[in-house]
């Protein structure tokens, strides 16, 4: 009965440059070797699996000219969530690198541009990347000891001290912290400033409960 | 030339079907109503095709209902229903995991016209709970809505033995058969159901028909007024090249379904081994046996749906999936959910839906891609789910 159908050629939602970067991503880890060898200066990763996205990024940042030099990343998400971590990761590292003061001004909006646009209804799972990017920014400041350089866009500032704000530790819940002291081997929180530990178990407390009902 | 493995969405229309339409579009186009030779054929045709739908179900021929979709059947059943019994009570009993043709209904009668739903949960196969079901039924219950094999994990339901536990306590009996018209048992005094709906999209049939069996005595009112045309439950002109259509695609169906039953559950089988032999980290979602003999259902851990897709389509493979990426909403497939799975893995889901063009070959071509696509998602995804904590 096979002679009976006929199907015809598809067309595609995406773009040209959507399409080759999701199905040749760029900057990724070849081997689980690889990606378990790299030393980053910088790592960040937002979103969660039962929202449909999560993306991580390592990043090697020139001290001497503040250009970022490498950019890898991981991304669990659709075509629209994975095309735009490789383009951004392009972004990031092409034409000698972009400047930290740069990247941080990067959006959503500048990312879609690249990739020539993308279905209305996909615009959602593009709006992680340049908050993966900014997380591995800020992580790369603290490790490097930039304290005063570290960003809270939309968060509150907890503990002054390491510059860590609410936004941090949901980030640090997310990535599975579930007391205060995977807290403080993530974020260094209140290891002085003993008088926010209160607080950030609050928010702990609060974060478990948003994100993972617990 | 591709491999359509999206049958449960819909399915070609088969040449026999489309040679039986044919003369009813151009040559004996007369409205059935008029009274006239050319009216009469167009009603003679009709009825031919009524009388062989309810032979098919066991049922009388004005029992049978011709509609415009399958969805259009479930809003006449659940609203007609509703509103005819209204007197009686208020009470419907659903499941988590109907269509959205039953569920949206539903909720129009709770949100309009004073309905009380009850959802019954169902269990890591997607099965409802007999004695739950039971358990359910009040003195306010007047219908009662239970999907026959589900649309996305194929899972079916003890449809006879609900029919007892409705008929027991005199309440109305409406199964949703979409997926189930070229597979299953219809015979409604088997299954004693009160009313069921049929689609003719999904069994080689034309687009845009649909029918509802409505056993005789069921109190129900007409959604669409008119003409009275369909015993004044369904008014507007009939869709005879449709209706024509729709009978021939369930009596084509019919007549080869123990054969082809036995063909599609091998495959489908060696769909499901050969994935879970060949791919780490899967899980079958639905029964393992209760299933559609056409239905796969198989979450990828750790990566999302339509990526999946997408790779599956440029290797000329179409199925589909419950990622929330590949619908309107942001929410996953809440069938997936309704098992007791996280939504990761809901958003994971590939449903291979296989059909009558499919050959052994189209499952080895699947086979042979499938580890490939996998791995290389998964290489680029940060998330890793403990696959033990999904273990049942």
């Amino acid at each position: 009965m096979g002679g009976d159908v006929q199907t015809g050629e598809n067309e595609w939602f995406y773009s040209e440059e959507v399409k080759e970067h999701f199905f040749s991503p760029k900057n990724i880890f070849t081997s689980e070797e690889e990606a378990k060898n790299y030393t980053a200066d910088g790592e960040g990763m937002v979103g969660s699996p039962a929202c449909g996205d999560v993306m991580r990024m390592w990043i090697k940042v020139d001290p001497k000219t503040d250009r970022i030099r490498e950019c890898k990343w991981r991304t669990f998400g659709c075509a629209s969530a994975l095309a735009s971590t490789s383009m951004l990761s392009v972004m990031v590292t092409e034409n000698g690198g972009i400047k930290i003061v740069d990247a941080l001004r990067l959006k959503p909006g500048d990312i879609i541009k690249r990739l020539g646009g993308l279905p209305a209804r996909k615009i959602h799972c593009s709006v992680l990347g340049d908050k993966a990017l900014r997380a591995a920014i800020n992580d790369y400041f603290k490790k490097s000891g930039q304290f005063s350089r570290v960003l809270h866009a939309e968060g509150k500032i907890i503990d002054p001290e390491v510059n860590v704000s609410d936004e941090d530790i949901e980030h640090a819940v997310l990535e599975g912290a579930r007391t205060i002291e995977d807290l403080q081997k993530r974020l260094k929180v209140g290891i002085h400033n003993k008088d926010v530990l209160p607080k950030v178990k609050e928010l702990i407390a609060y974060y478990r409960k948003k994100h993972f009902g617990e | 030339m591709g491999i359509y493995l999206d049958n449960s969405a819909t399915t070609y229309v088969d040449s026999r079907v489309r040679k039986e339409m044919e003369p009813f579009f151009s040559k004996d186009y007369g409205n059935p109503s008029s009274f006239h030779d050319m009216g009469l054929a167009a009603k003679n045709a009709i009825e031919d095709s009524r009388k062989k739908v309810a032979g098919i179900l066991n049922a009388s021929p004005k029992e049978i209902i011709f509609t415009g979709s399958g969805t259009e059947s479930i809003n006449l059943a659940i609203k007609g229903v509703y509103r005819a019994n209204r007197s009686r009570g208020n009470h419907i009993i659903t499941t988590r995991t109907e269509h959205h043709a039953v569920l949206d209904s539903c909720r129009y009668l709770e949100e309009n016209e004073g309905a009380k739903i009850t959802y019954l949960d169902v269990d890591r196969d997607g099965i409802i709970n007999l004695d739950n079901l039971e358990k359910s039924i009040t003195k306010d219950t007047i219908l009662i809505s239970i999907i026959y094999a589900n649309n996305e994990i194929g899972t079916i339901q003890p449809i006879a033995e609900i029919g007892k536990i409705a008929k027991k306590h005199s309440i109305v009996f409406h199964t949703d058969a979409c997926q189930a018209g070229c597979s299953q048992d219809l015979n409604v005094k088997n299954l004693g159901v009160d009313l069921l709906t049929l689609n003719g999209s999904k069994i080689y049939g034309p687009k845009g028909t649909g029918m509802l069996f409505i056993k005789s005595g069921t109190k129900i009112h007409p959604i669409i007024h008119g003409g009275g045309q369909e015993f004044g439950l369904r008014s507007g002109t009939e869709n005879v090249p449709g209706i024509v259509g729709f009978a021939k695609a369930l009596e084509t169906c019919q007549l080869s379904k123990e054969e082809e039953n036995k063909r599609l559950t091998e495959l489908r089988d060696k769909l499901i081994s050969g994935i879970q032999g060949s791919v780490p980290k899967t899980i079958l979602n639905g029964h393992p046996t209760k299933r559609l003999p056409n239905n796969v259902n198989i979450s990828f851990l750790d990566i999302e749906g339509e990526a999946i897709l997408l790779h599956l389509n440029r290797e000329g493979i179409y199925a589909s999936t419950g990622s929330a990426c590949s619908s309107e909403s942001l929410e996953p497939s809440y069938v997936i959910t309704s098992l007791g799975l996280p939504h990761e893995v809901a958003h994971g889901s590939i449903r291979f839906s296989l059909g009558r063009q499919n050959t052994e070959n189209d499952i080895d071509h699947v086979l042979m891609v499938m580890p490939g696509i996998v791995k290389k998602l998964r290489m680029i995804s940060p998330v890793r789910v403990n696959e033990d904590e999904l273990r049942r």
